[in-house]
């Protein structure tokens, strides 16, 4: 019998980095170079290897719990991920019922076991769901929301609620009214946002995958900045029923995980037509989940003929040196492996960044119009109505949702509502069109997920304006309602090893497919290079 | 009063938290507040100069406005639709059930609830568009119309604003013969879907209101006229004709008291042959047909009478509130300019299309409508009167239609319902629905009748057994036996048995007290048990007192 196990199953309770790369090793990270070699293992699937153990009673649930709990238990004071913590005994619990389900040889769902982390923006029905305001502190929903049930359903264990930017509103997490979120590779710098805690979570492997939400980029720079992968799907693909509106028009629920495979396999249990959503779509879900193929057996240019365009304008003057030639290395090894890298210019690309801020703060004044102190969350105590809606709202949000609710207050009134939402609208319908027509000519296209590796916690705290201009290349897609995925391809100099930078890769409406086929085949192939943080790697599993 | 706005607002301490309830599923949700001046007070101190309008003076200037004042009247009228669901989720709405039973994440506004459109409120607003002769936007979508209040659980309500489903259309309504009589046409501006909000309960004695979310997304259609009525009967008529349509078409109670159907009526006056409108002020409360007509004349009154005294300018733009106990309007509140909804297209939603096929489907299984049926029953010759009663309900022109396509006799059958039936009705404070008579029995009644199997008199007694325990007509003649006796030899003997009873009377009356045939008549109709057939009998009791002996 032992004989038969072979060295990944037996060690896949811990992540599968650390099977390869000792104490030693993981310390001779520490003096990281951009041009340094690194011995890695491919990113493999934690699902599938779960799943594995599992199916083949190799490892028990309750086993792989523990040993992310344990993990969890370590990390979290570092980094702070989590608002709130499922209690481990119920994690356990829950672990156990699936480990007793195996015993009787009854079916499990494929998340079977999975450890989930959820965005706190998600409603869950059997814990706190605060937005990161203080006007929802203590709420808890009576509901899930839909993309929680479907894991629940497949077997997944919700093992706590994440940080965020209040409502979203932020690209830093430092807009939480809670508490600030460290990076994992770096705990003086901002783990990006706004699913800044989902982010550091898949990170710090304190859990195998996880949910953020993307309405100008909220997954896909957090993942950039945490080196993880993070999928932003397409607009309607995932019910957005249960998600807290920011705005309404451009907020989707996406996926964190450690790989492209997980977080491919993620999207799949989300997605779907929801009866309770009008705008989710009925389109059917391929399943994305057969192409994951190892690395040995790619053939030698999987990629060939793929067309890819480069958008000039997401290389040029704001962005990051760094960025660029991590961006650059990433077309080249694309090349490498059979595809056509061409520049691909979209003229209105600078647009999406002032039809964004305009349509999104316009959707949340509205959206965020339900929190009143009447029905729920914090409620000031006041004995006439205009003054019990102020000081409900004054005390219950924080400075940035303010300001984005004045902006779009003003944008919407009567006699600005054309020269602003209305032109925004516009604006929104040619970036539209300009991405069709690229999309048209190219299979993909590809951009930093951010012009910058993560930040310093602070640094742009003050300047709206700075950490707006963050968001520019992933804005557009949201506006173009586009599926994206994040991955991590390379490192800047800073922190202790380095800083990771992600490649954004940009499919047409509804082909997630080809972004989780392509990104797989090059997060197998990407040699050199290994994203977990040395935090954990350091944190000795003992 | 209902509608008085509270502005303060207090935490009960004896109450549950809301946050608390919140999470309960069809748990019980309090809002409490508290209003420091009692209501009338509110209403009084917000008072202008008053202007007193007694009896006398209004009907003097009611008299002076035909002469030198014109009215210009429009209405926005609220209309409930009779889904069995809520517009955007799965509850059901009940008139009446227990406050916050009827609720859900969806209509509480809860946050990440969605609102998913019941598309039966798709097909009645475009059910009632075809009726009200409107053309349809083949295209449209729903907006956000933003404002705060606590029976508005989202910040907003979901409404249409630039596009409505249906525009341009208009109405064709009879006044009754006690106004004047008279066809009149007034046009329809737009009909636009939109969700309800919920209701503020406030305590006896104003100290604190509740919030009862049951009415909370509710769908209703808004209609908006065009300011095409000059008084208050034209008005009330103008409701009254949307009250028939809406059930005619099945998509409303169109019940007044309950608020399906709430009328919020603008009112302006202007000196005849000015071309511009004056201020106009818009009336609310108001909870029946004739409380508008009353309302409407009251406010033309005021503002006539203070246009006529040189105070036009204190004629502002307000909405004032019925008082149906004092029979006037006062200031509920003066709008500080035009209100910013800052209106938004819905992103919730998707946009509304409607294919021309859909269209073309509903219209062709549009029933026929009162404006139809007046017209039809007109040309079949019934009066004015009996047309605009038997159109007025759906279910008595229903009825009414069930007998005479079945033969019939219009006329006759017109005058049962109208005469007999809708006596009981009155008294038993029953609906047409719900007696036991089915029309094709009254269809019998008549026949018999007509053909004298059964007297009119029999006819009449076994209308109210039918009317109050059913059955065939057939069954109770047969079964109390009342075939009418039209046999002469036997009504002949009947008579003779009278006759040789009564030798008094009969010397009585061939000395010339001839007023005691009706006594014969009496005691022949007592013995055949009424059955004898009154003209048969009559003339063979005749024939029988005048024989010379």
């Amino acid at each position: 019998m032992l004989s038969t196990i072979q060295p990944s199953r037996c060690l896949s309770r811990f992540p599968a980095h650390l099977r390869t790369s000792g104490r030693t090793k993981a310390r001779s990270l520490h003096v990281f170079s951009s041009a340094q070699p690194v011995t890695t293992v491919p990113h493999q699937s934690q699902i599938l290897s779960i799943r594995d153990s599992l199916v083949s009673r190799h490892l028990s649930a309750v086993q792989v719990a523990d040993s992310y709990l344990g993990r969890l238990k370590q990390t979290e004071p570092q980094i702070g991920s989590f608002l709130h913590l499922s209690e481990p005994d119920k994690v356990l619990k829950q672990a156990q019922e699936i480990d007793d389900k195996i015993k009787r040889n009854e079916e499990v769902g494929p998340l079977a076991g999975v450890l989930v982390a959820v965005k706190d923006n998600i409603c869950t029905a059997d814990m706190p769901s605060t937005g990161g305001s203080h006007i929802l502190d203590g709420y808890r929903p009576p509901f899930d929301a839909t993309a929680v049930k479907r894991l629940k359903d497949l077997g997944a264990i919700v093992v706590g609620k994440t940080n965020l930017d209040e409502f979203g509103m932020g690209s830093s997490t430092e807009a939480s009214a809670f508490k600030v979120t460290a990076n994992p590779w770096d705990l003086s710098r901002v783990p990006g946002g706004s699913s800044g805690g989902s982010a550091a979570a898949v990170s710090a492997r304190q859990c195998v995958v996880s949910l953020g939400s993307d309405t100008g980029g909220s997954v896909r720079q957090p993942a950039s900045f945490c080196g993880v992968v993070g999928l932003k799907p397409t607009y309607g693909r995932v019910s957005r029923f249960g998600l807290m509106a920011y705005a309404s028009s451009l907020d989707v629920i996406g996926c964190f995980g450690s790989s492209v495979a997980d977080t491919g396999i993620l999207l799949h249990a989300i997605s779907g037509h929801d009866a309770l959503d009008a705008t989710s779509s009925k389109r059917e879900v391929p399943d994305f989940t057969s192409q994951f193929l190892s690395a040995s057996s790619l053939k030698s240019r999987p990629l060939e003929g793929l067309r890819v365009g480069l958008i000039c304008e997401t290389v040029d003057g704001g962005v990051d040196s760094g960025v660029k030639s991590a961006i650059q290395g990433a077309a080249a090894h694309l090349e490498q492996l059979g595809s056509i890298v061409t520049e691909v210019s979209l003229p209105s690309f600078s647009l999406g960044l002032p039809a964004y801020y305009i349509l999104a703060s316009s959707e949340s004044s509205s959206n965020l119009s339900r929190y009143d102190g009447v029905r729920y969350g914090n409620q000031a105590s006041c004995d006439e109505l205009n003054a019990l809606y102020e000081d409900s709202r004054a005390k219950g949000f924080g400075s940035e949702v303010k300001m984005r609710i004045l902006m779009g207050t003003y944008a919407l009134s009567a006699g600005y509502y054309d020269a602003y939402y209305k032109r925004a609208q516009q604006v929104r319908t040619i970036i539209q069109k300009s991405f069709k027509t690229a999309l048209g000519e190219n299979d993909i296209l590809i951009s930093p997920a951010a012009p910058s590796a993560a930040y310093k916690i602070g640094e742009k705290r003050n300047d709206p304006l700075a950490m707006y201009a963050g968001d520019i290349m992933t804005v557009n897609v949201n506006l173009a309602g586009l599926p994206a995925l994040v991955l991590p391809c390379g490192f800047v100099e800073g922190g202790f090893v380095g800083l990771p930078v992600g490649l954004q890769m940009i499919g047409a409406a509804f082909d997630e497919e080809k972004l989780l086929k392509v990104g797989h085949i090059f997060e197998q192939t990407l040699q050199g290079y290994n994203f977990v943080p040395p935090l954990i790697q350091d944190g000795a599993f003992a | 009063m209902a509608s008085t706005l509270f502005r303060t607002i207090q935490i009960h301490p004896f109450l549950l938290y809301p946050t608390a309830i919140c999470r309960r599923r069809n748990g019980v949700l309090y809002c409490t507040m508290k209003s420091t001046q009692t209501q009338t007070a509110t209403q009084e101190k917000q008072q202008p100069p008053k202007v007193k309008v007694s009896q006398h003076t209004r009907s003097k200037t009611l008299e002076k406005i035909t002469r030198d004042y014109e009215a210009i009247i429009g209405i926005e009228t609220h209309v409930q639709l009779l889904t069995l669901t809520k517009a955007f989720c799965s509850c059901p709405y009940n008139y009446g059930c227990q406050p916050n039973t009827s609720i859900c994440p969806i209509c509480m506004g809860l946050p990440g609830a969605l609102p998913v459109l019941n598309s039966k409120v798709i097909e009645f607003a475009v059910k009632l568009g075809l009726a009200l002769n409107c053309k349809l936007s083949l295209n449209s979508k729903f907006d956000r119309k933003q404002y705060f209040y606590p029976d508005l659980p989202k910040g907003y309500q979901i409404s249409q604003f630039d596009i409505p489903i249906a525009t341009g259309g208009y109405i064709d309504l009879d006044l009754p013969l006690e106004f004047g009589g008279g066809h009149r046409k007034f046009g329809i501006t737009r009909v636009h879907m939109e969700e309800d909000a919920g209701k503020l309960l406030h305590s006896g004695n104003g100290d604190y209101s509740q919030v009862d979310l049951n009415r909370a997304g509710v769908p209703l259609l808004e209609i908006v006229s065009e300011p095409d009525m000059r008084t208050g009967i034209e008005a009330a008529e103008y409701a009254a004709e949307l009250q028939r349509v809406v059930r005619y078409l099945g998509v409303s109670n169109g019940n007044m008291q309950e608020g399906s159907l709430r009328c919020d009526v603008n009112v302006s006056i202007r000196p005849v042959g000015q071309s511009e409108f004056g201020t106009k002020v818009e009336i609310k409360n108001l909870n029946s047909f004739s409380s508008i007509n009353r309302a409407i004349d009251f406010e033309i009154a005021r503002q006539v009478s203070l246009h006529s005294q040189g105070h036009g300018d204190q004629i502002v733009q307000e909405t004032r509130l019925w008082e149906e106990g004092a029979q006037k309007t006062v200031t509920m509140r003066k709008k500080e300019g035009l209100a910013d909804y800052r209106y938004f297209p819905e992103p919730d939603l998707p946009e509304v299309i409607l294919t021309q096929e859909y269209v073309d489907g509903i219209h062709n299984s549009l029933p026929e409508l009162p404006e139809m049926k007046r017209r039809r029953y007109e040309k079949m010759g019934l009066s004015m009167q009996d047309v605009l009663f038997l159109a007025n309900d759906v279910n008595v022109a229903e009825y009414f239609d069930a007998t005479i396509s079945r033969g019939a006799d219009f006329k006759l059958a017109a005058n049962w319902i109208m005469g007999d039936i809708a006596a009981y009705m009155k008294n038993e404070k029953l609906s047409i629905k719900e007696i036991k008579l089915m029309p094709e029995e009254l269809v019998e009644l008549i026949a018999s009748i007509k053909s004298g199997t059964i007297s009119g008199k029999i006819g009449k007694e076994i209308l109210f057994e039918l009317l109050a325990k059913g059955g065939t007509v057939k069954g109770l003649i047969e079964e109390k036996d009342l075939v009418q006796i039209v046999d002469p030899v036997e009504i002949a003997k009947m008579v003779d048995k009278v006759l040789s009873e009564n030798p008094k009377q009969l010397e009585q009356y061939r000395g010339g007290k001839t007023k005691l045939q009706g006594f014969f008549a009496g005691q022949v109709m007592r013995i055949s048990k009424g059955k004898a057939n009154p003209g048969l009998l009559n003339k063979i009791l005749l024939e029988k007192l005048n024989v010379k002996s």
